[in-house]
């Protein structure tokens, strides 16, 4: 969190309500730095997906190891250059390659390219109970206009934490 | 069937669906955890709509301020029914409505007529 100041920081249990809350806040602050429109809805669209897919695909973890099921941690920051907003949240080892794959598959797509792996997901992707059905990341993507940074931490066999850090600025977008 | 109102929310966008003047009208913002559970009423009315074969005249009315990707899906196949009841023979008339400057949600009408093979009306609109 080089240069930036803590906006907002949580670490818990990722609840509808919890979301509800964290979303109507942060609007606010948006608001009170006067942002300009186009970033503020930027923010806000990142932060709904972050927090959704926080939300809908937490691997449940054993308490022994968490303490709580669904417990996450999440921070927003400003930046000299923008946003940024982190997440971590706990992740089974055995889905850790599948979720690297699909970063790096998405990091390593153009601003256009993105924006046609979008549609091709939308128009032919099978919805998820869960949700978007993979959109989410794709989305963030695109929002955020920077390659996605991430971290796997293994704390055990079975367990890893996972880290991602999203910047958002206002450059070509 | 009867007309469904549901005011907005934080999280989910005013939806009306009057049957009678077959008149569909999404606005606000739509980024709820279970946006299924949302759309079934809507849904529901489309099926049945379907099934009757109208040929009435159908006008949709969508101006969201944002939506996430799970809405993006169930908004997609609000546009697959609303296609269907086309080829069935009715008139639809789509309005896709953002606010200026909102080139996302501009090219997210865009995307949608592509992807759907419908003309919408785009109109853009001051904040």
């Amino acid at each position: 969190m080089e240069n930036s100041g803590i906006i907002l920081s949580f670490k818990g249990d990722i609840t509808s309500d919890l979301l509800t809350s964290v979303l109507q806040i942060m609007e606010n602050r948006l608001d009170s730095f006067q942002e300009e429109p186009k970033i503020k809805k930027k923010v806000y669209h990142v932060l709904v997906e972050c927090l959704q897919n926080l939300y809908h695909h937490m691997d449940e973890i054993p308490s022994y190891i968490n303490g709580k099921d669904r417990s996450a941690i999440f921070m927003i920051g400003k930046t000299d250059e923008g946003y940024s907003i982190i997440t971590g949240n706990y992740i089974l080892n055995e889905n850790v390659s599948g979720l690297k794959k699909r970063i790096d598959e998405i990091n390593a797509l153009t601003k256009e390219e993105l924006k046609e792996y979008y549609k091709q997901v939308l128009a032919n992707g099978e919805m998820s109970l869960k949700g978007g059905g993979g959109l989410g990341i794709i989305d963030i993507a695109r929002k955020s206009g920077e390659k996605l940074e991430y971290e796997f931490l293994s704390l055990s066999n079975n367990v890893s934490f996972f880290i991602l850090k999203i910047k958002i600025t206002n450059k070509n977008n | 069937m009867e007309k469904i109102e549901f005011e907005a929310t934080p999280k989910t966008p005013y939806l009306m669906v009057d049957p009678k003047t077959k008149t569909i009208v999404i606005n606000g913002r739509s980024i709820p955890e279970n946006t299924v559970q949302f759309y079934t009423p809507l849904f529901n009315i489309l099926d049945k709509w379907i099934a009757e074969k109208t040929k009435d005249k159908i006008t949709a009315t969508i101006r969201l301020e944002y939506f996430n990707t799970s809405s993006s899906k169930c908004i997609l196949d609000i546009f697959k029914k609303l296609q269907e009841l086309h080829k069935n023979g009715a008139t639809v008339d789509i309005t896709w409505m953002y606010e200026k400057d909102d080139e996302d949600m501009m090219e997210a009408g865009q995307d949608y007529q592509t992807i759907v093979g419908i003309k919408f009306k785009m109109v853009e609109v001051e904040e």
